[in-house]
Formats: structure tokens, C-alpha cells, sequence
């Protein structure tokens, strides 16, 4: 990655290093995943407040009221016309972004890989246990890696689980993967707050690494990125 | 490799790739109201034409043992104005219109004596609740048979006694386990289940489902697709 490294001289006079980290096409996917994401999330909540429960209707057992406010769409009409809109965009983002990382090669900056495993302890420890700060190696540390590959697989289970709750008799065979309609519903739901979780994460460490780090998103460069200094 | 450049020229190109994410913008025609309806229709008519397209007459609901069943007085009654429109059975009869070849008045004993099917399926709402209901009557496609229906139209459209309305695509009109449902847990169906006939359609969500059934017609035209359909809901939801 570091034929992307380029010199800038800042106002001040001062050499700066800045890295292309993000392709155009990584940028583009995530900023119109993180809508889409958001809009399935809002018209979910909007759908299941029709009724919140995954069971028979009598007796009915509420799981959890969620809060209109957060719902979008409305009524239970209304979200389910996001819901069942927005879920192609959210598919062809996936797969545009799946297609580019896959042919370009880019899979690499992301992908958890086995040589990864030995990183990730020495990372959580330096983030939630005051361990010391491992060296920075590459673009993303072994438990940033874990977690964005992670998150890509709960994203193509979001999918699959959300096909077999639309589809079950059409797709039955992933029904039944997931051990029938009810529990495919149920692994819908859980899979979105597993995405939730991560965003939650993924959020606080953008807030924690600043401003260089957010816009590197935006234009795909990083000034002075940790994995060049000697 | 460790080119030099300025400050400025590099700002400038990071702008420029900066407006390759513009598209990301588009997703914002979604938030202007006059555009969000016409998007969220196109969006809705998007799934519905891939649900058509997803459908196979081969792929069946599940059916269950008589153990599964959801016991009759847990049946949950889903009408959507009244329970009991108040149907003469004395005087009912199906009245039969559009590309078919014996159009008329159809009585509940010439629907019987066709050969009847009795399924324990899945009845699952738009709502999220779901049971498992006994369902017994006649499969739609022996009735369409029997009114000499031209199948190769695109819908069959029914009436009900209490102004609701439906209409399905022949495909799934003409699926195995689509029932002229008169019977649920082997007895007569009662009046809040939309007696003395109604839709049974273990592919479809249950709003699809129509009850106290009056008018069938077979046509490749729909003026109104149905009650909840034409406020909003998906046309074709199969599941």
C-alpha cells in the first residue's frame, strides 16, 4: 500500500506524509451502506412494532416496545415500503463492495486472516485493559480487521436471514438452515443488533481517533497514518 | 513514490475525488416528500415484480401434523370492519365474471361437489404473528377448471360481503394449496372465519387471504388491486 505514499507540505511549511487508504470505491459503498443500513434499521423497528413478538398471536408476548420516534415509515405499511426498497440498495452496495474488494485485491487491507489471530489479544488488551500500545503494522490492526470482517459476514447474514423471513416458502432450504420461520426471524433481529453493536464500536473509536482518521473516509487519504513512523 | 507536492494541488484532487461520492447524495431524493412517494411505490413495485418472479408453483407451503395445530378458539379473527357481515346462506351463491367460459351464479353445494382438500398450513400475517390453521375446500384451480377459466389471464380478482377486496396472479391462483376454503378444522367454517366460503392461500400473507367471498372474476386487467394493497401494502406478497 505504500506506493500511495505522497509528501504534502502543509501551510506552516511543515513535510507531511498522506496515504491513499480508501479507494474511491470502498468510500462510496460505506457512506451509502451507512444510509441504507440505517433506513433497514428505522423501517426494522417500524415493522415489528406492528407486533412485538415473534410468536403466535394468543397469547401475545411483547418483547420490547420500541419508541415511535425511531421507527421510520410511519405505519406498518409505510415501513414495510422502505424496508423492502431500501433492502436492494443495501444488497447492491454489498455487492459492488464484495465484487471490488474481491477483483481488485483490496480484500487484503480488511480480511482477518489466520497470521492475524496472535495480534488480536495484544490490541484488545492495549484498548480496554491499558495494556501497552502495539506496534502498528498496516492500515487496520488485527482486531479492527476482526471486527470489519466480522461485521461484512453479519451483513450477508442480515440478507440471507431477511430472505428467508420475506421468503420462506420460496427459499425454504435457508429457512430451514436457520431452523425454521420463527427462528429465522428471530436470527434477523439478532443479526441486526449485532450490526448495532459493532456501529456502536465503530463510532466510538472514530470519535476517539479524531478528524485525520473521519475524513480519510471521506477523501481516502490519511495524513501522517501511524504505520509510517519509524 | 514519495512525490513531492503542494499543499494546495493536493487539497484540490482530494476535492475532486471527493465528488465521485455525489451519488451517495441521491439516496437524499428519498427525504424531499414530493419525490419520496414515487420512489417508495417504485421500490415496493421493485419487490413485488422479484416476488412474481421468485414464485414457483412446485415449492410448497409446509404443512403440519394435527398436533400442530393452533387450537380453533386461538384462531385469531382478523376482519377489518365487522366479524359477521351478515351473509343470507340461503340465498348465497359465487357470482362467476370475465374471461371465463360459464360465467354466473356458482352455489356452495357445485363448489363442494368438487374434489376437496383438507391441509394443516401456516397463516401468517403482515403483522408478525403467525398459527397453524386446518383448512379444508376445494383447490381454486378445480374451480377455475369448472367455470372454464381462461388461465391464461393475469389475475383472478374476488369480492366479499363486507366491501373488502383482493386479487391474486393466476400462478398463485392456480397453486396446488390455494383453496376456495369452506371448512376450517373440519367443520362448516363459522361466520367471523368468512363462512360460507373464503380464500385459504398458504403462499400468501393473510391479507390476501379474502373472507365471505360473493364475486370471482378472471381478468388481465385490475382496476383495484385490494383493500390494504391499495393503501399502501405490497401487491403480491407471497411468501
Amino acid at each position: 500500500m505504500t506506493e500511495a505514499v505522497v509528501e504534502v507540505e502543509s501551510k506552516t511549511g511543515e513535510v507531511e506524509q498522506a496515504v491513499y487508504e480508501h479507494p474511491w470505491a470502498v468510500r462510496f459503498s460505506h457512506w451509502l451502506n451507512s444510509v441504507s443500513l440505517l433506513v433497514m434499521v428505522a423501517s426494522g423497528f417500524q415493522i415489528f412494532r406492528a407486533f412485538p413478538s415473534f410468536g403466535a398471536k394468543i397469547p401475545q408476548k411483547d418483547l420490547l416496545h420500541w419508541p415511535k420516534a425511531l421507527a421510520l415509515g410511519g405505519w406498518l405499511g409505510g415501513g414495510l415500503q422502505w424496508h423492502l426498497t431500501f433492502m436492494w440498495i443495501y444488497i447492491a452496495t454489498g455487492l459492488f463492495y464484495l465484487g471490488y474488494q474481491v477483483f481488485s485485491g483490496n480484500y487484503r487491507q480488511v480480511l482477518f486472516m489466520p497470521r492475524d489471530i496472535r495480534g488480536v489479544w495484544p490490541m484488545a488488551h492495549y484498548y480496554f485493559f491499558f495494556g501497552p500500545k502495539p506496534v502498528a503494522r498496516e492500515t487496520y490492526n488485527p482486531l479492527q480487521k476482526l471486527a470489519y470482517t466480522s461485521v461484512l459476514g453479519l451483513g450477508v447474514l442480515s440478507v440471507l436471514t431477511g430472505l428467508a423471513v420475506w421468503k420462506p416458502i420460496q427459499f425454504s432450504w435457508l429457512a430451514w438452515m436457520m431452523g425454521g420461520f420463527h427462528w429465522a426471524r428471530i436470527w434477523h433481529f439478532a443479526v441486526m443488533w449485532a450490526i448495532l453493536f459493532f456501529l456502536l464500536g465503530h463510532l466510538v473509536m472514530v470519535v476517539l481517533h479524531g478528524w485525520s482518521n473521519f475524513a480519510s473516509m471521506l477523501t481516502g487519504w490519511k495524513k501522517n497514518p501511524e504505520y509510517l513512523e519509524r | 513514490m514519495d512525490a513531492r507536492i503542494d499543499s494546495r494541488k493536493f487539497k484540490k484532487v482530494s476535492r475532486r475525488k471527493l465528488l465521485k461520492l455525489a451519488p451517495v447524495l441521491a439516496v437524499g431524493a428519498f427525504a424531499i416528500p414530493k419525490l419520496q412517494e414515487p420512489l417508495l411505490k417504485a421500490g415496493l413495485g421493485l419487490s413485488d415484480w422479484a416476488s412474481a418472479r421468485l414464485f414457483r408453483s412446485g415449492h410448497l407451503a409446509t404443512t403440519f401434523s394435527d398436533g400442530e395445530l393452533t387450537p380453533f378458539e386461538k384462531f385469531p379473527i382478523n376482519g377489518y370492519d365487522v366479524e359477521d357481515p351478515g351473509v343470507d346462506f340461503e340465498k348465497w351463491t359465487l357470482t362467476v365474471a370475465g374471461a371465463v367460459q360459464k360465467p354466473g351464479d356458482y352455489t356452495l353445494a357445485q363448489i363442494q361437489a368438487l374434489p376437496k382438500t383438507r391441509q394443516n398450513t401456516r397463516h401468517v400475517c403482515v403483522e408478525g404473528w403467525d398459527v397453524i390453521g386446518r383448512f379444508g375446500g376445494t383447490p381454486l384451480s378445480e374451480f377455475l377448471k369448472l367455470i372454464g377459466a381462461d388461465t391464461t389471464a393475469r389475475f383472478v380478482s374476488v369480492e366479499c360481503a363486507d366491501d373488502y377486496y383482493e386479487s391474486l396472479d393466476m400462478a398463485t391462483a392456480l397453486h396446488p394449496q390455494t383453496l376456495l376454503c369452506y371448512e376450517m378444522y373440519d367443520q362448516p367454517l363459522t361466520r367471523e372465519h368468512g363462512a360460507p366460503v373464503r380464500l385459504s392461500i398458504p403462499t400468501k400473507v393473510g391479507y390476501k387471504q379474502a373472507k365471505y367471498l360473493t364475486d370471482l372474476k378472471v381478468t388481465n386487467v385490475l382496476e383495484r388491486v385490494g383493500y390494504w394493497e391499495d393503501q399502501g401494502y405490497s401487491s403480491f406478497y407471497g411468501l
